[in-house]
């Protein structure tokens, strides 16, 4: 397999705090990656400068062989790179539809921007709230709605901060069979916490820590770790 | 609902309504009213084409504009200056849209461009209009002069030419002409901006409205979209400008003033911020309750406008029209399902 997005001694510092240092990271094509690590550990920090929200102080982003740190966040966007965010990022005035179509109007014009958000409205199953205002939907509906304009954009890779986050365990199962239909075409970088999420949609894991990289590695190896279970649980001051 | 500009395309039946009854209003008016009243009429149209410029990019795209008198001002001086040398109306005519774009263009590059967003713009644009106000308003002396046209400070501008057919300067349009010009530009305007708003660029300066960061995530350039708005913008707050200066013959730097980018944002709020026939109603509604008070001396019509933003803040926070068509369509949506409930509630009142 291809590396896709590769990063290489990656930092971002916010005056004396390193909340990324020096950071080696890749990805291949389809591939599917865990991030955790607690609080603070960089996780986030890691995905802006992934999507161009942030430029990095030091080091080098590359995607598909081509250097994207300092790219702005919409010019990211068009290579190939989605996020859905921790928060849901959407279109809280416009209703479920018009939300799918403004993401569907970047690469389809007209009539097939149209069809390609009922197809998605279709995928995803919001068809039942297609001319709700998304403002007003659940936090588990609205994290749907996001999923829907990242896919849309038809990425390479998509960056999904906390999927699961607020949502009931039904709908978390939902979108761990998501995530596997997805990783089928499109390779995934998923933050979580949710320990018997991440087993289930099993895939590789970087663990961060104080914004390093601690451990990398198959789903079970890593979390059979003892210094990731010292990270999590915290550990006893020797 | 109303903020809303994807149903557009929908519907057939409302898309012509507003045509219709634009038109009849067009050319009915000077059949029914006279002179005196129809050259009301035609500043009515003027001041609704600058409200419909801020209720564009700020009902829209979400971009509080404090100063739009900047661009409003800056049209009629344009149109003054370039009138008065050239002693003809064609190009002055388009200077008054080009300059404002302009102007808009070049400052909206460094706000938009440099990050600036919300409560900022605001600061700035207010900024925009005192400064332009405070440089016209000095410059009364003899020594300042573009071309043959004084500047002429607080004086103003007097007998600034009117329009004429392009390039035949003998053919002066008059007053009932002008209120044609003033009321096709009206429509044309508003039926520009309801077609814009229905095609991608302006969904998506709808979209930046609500989320900013999503709509780079997927894609598109914000900054541009939102520049493209705010220029859109200052053109129209020209042409409106444009023709106030050709309506009175005149004007003053008080068209840059503070009072005057007020009136455009009170007249948006109470219309309906966030639809484009609200402004329309607020300029014009407004604009009339503003003559009729300055017909008597008893208060101020300062005062009045006072009264009416205080009230609206409080009560119909999201302006005339977004509450007047929310009832309506309460009733039309909701009247079918209460029928029944009524009905049960008879029928178990009448066995009780």
């Amino acid at each position: 397999m291809s590396v896709l997005l590769s990063a290489h001694g990656l930092s971002m510092h916010f005056g004396g705090v390193r909340a990324m240092n020096n950071v080696d990271f890749a990805v291949s094509e389809g591939e599917l990656r865990c991030l955790i690590g607690p609080n603070g550990a960089g996780k986030s920090t890691f995905f802006k400068c992934l999507t161009g929200e942030l430029k990095p102080t030091a080091g080098a982003v590359r995607f598909r062989g081509q250097k994207i740190d300092g790219m702005l966040p919409h010019e990211i966007a068009r290579l190939g790179i989605g996020i859905k965010t921790q928060v849901p990022s959407v279109f809280d005035g416009l209703t479920v539809r018009e939300n799918l179509w403004i993401a569907a109007s970047r690469r389809h014009r007209g009539r097939a921007a149209n069809r390609a958000a009922d197809r998605e409205l279709a995928h995803l199953d919001l068809e039942p709230i297609a001319d709700r205002m998304v403002g007003i939907l659940s936090h588990g509906q609205r994290q749907w709605v996001e999923l829907a304009l990242v896919l849309l954009a038809e990425p390479l890779l998509i960056l999904l901060d906390e999927p699961t986050a607020g949502m009931t365990e039904d709908e978390t199962q939902r979108t761990a069979a998501l995530i596997a239909e997805i990783n089928k075409t499109v390779a995934l970088i998923v933050v979580e916490h949710d320990m018997p999420f991440i087993r289930r949609i099993a895939g590789n894991i970087t663990v961060f820590n104080r914004g390093e990289i601690l451990v990398e590695g198959h789903a079970e190896d890593v979390l059979k770790d003892q210094r990731v279970r010292d990270v999590y649980l915290g550990k006893r001051a020797a | 609902m109303t903020n809303s500009p994807f149903r557009f395309r929908d519907r057939i039946v409302p898309q012509i309504i507003p045509v219709v009854v634009g038109g009849a209003l067009l050319f009915g008016l000077p059949q029914l009213l006279d002179l005196f009243t129809l050259l009301q009429v035609t500043l009515y149209a003027i001041m609704a084409i600058l409200a419909l410029s801020l209720g564009f990019i700020w009902g829209y795209g979400g971009i509080l504009c404090l100063g739009q008198s900047a661009f409003f001002g800056l049209g009629a001086y344009a149109y003054a200056i370039a009138a008065i040398n050239i002693g003809e109306s064609t190009i002055p005519f388009a200077l008054a849209l080009l300059l404002p774009a302009a102007l808009a263009a070049a400052f909206g590059y460094f706000m938009f461009y440099g990050r600036i967003s919300g409560v900022y713009v605001g600061v700035m644009t207010l900024t925009l209009a005192l400064i332009l106000f405070n440089v016209v308003n000095s410059t009364a002396g003899p020594e300042y002069h573009i071309g043959k046209a004084p500047i002429g400070g607080y004086n103003g501008l007097p007998n600034v030419p009117g329009l004429n057919l392009p390039f035949d300067p003998q053919a002066q349009l008059d007053p009932v002409a002008t209120y044609y010009l003033s009321g096709g530009l009206l429509l044309a305007v508003f039926f520009g901006l309801k077609w814009l708003l229905s095609t991608r660029f302006g969904r998506v300066v709808v979209a930046i409205r609500e989320n900013e960061r999503r709509v780079e995530f997927i894609g598109f350039d914000a900054r541009l979209h939102k520049l493209a708005a705010f220029t859109i913008g200052g053109a129209l707050a020209g042409l409106a400008g444009c023709l106030f200066c050709v309506w009175g013959n005149y004007t003053s730097p008080v068209i840059f003033s503070m009072i005057q980018s007020a009136q455009v944002i009170i007249w948006v709020m109470v219309g309906g911020v966030g639809t484009l026939l609200g402004p329309v109603l607020g300029a014009v509604a407004l604009s009339w309750l503003t003559a009729e008070v300055g017909m008597q001396q008893l208060f101020d019509a300062n005062l009045l406008f006072g009264a009416v933003l205080v009230v609206f803040v409080l009560f119909v926070p999201r302006g005339l029209l977004p509450m007047l068509t929310e009832r309506v369509w309460i009733r039309l949506a909701r009247s079918p399902p209460r029928a029944p409930l009524s009905h049960s509630v008879t029928a178990s009142g009448g066995s009780a």
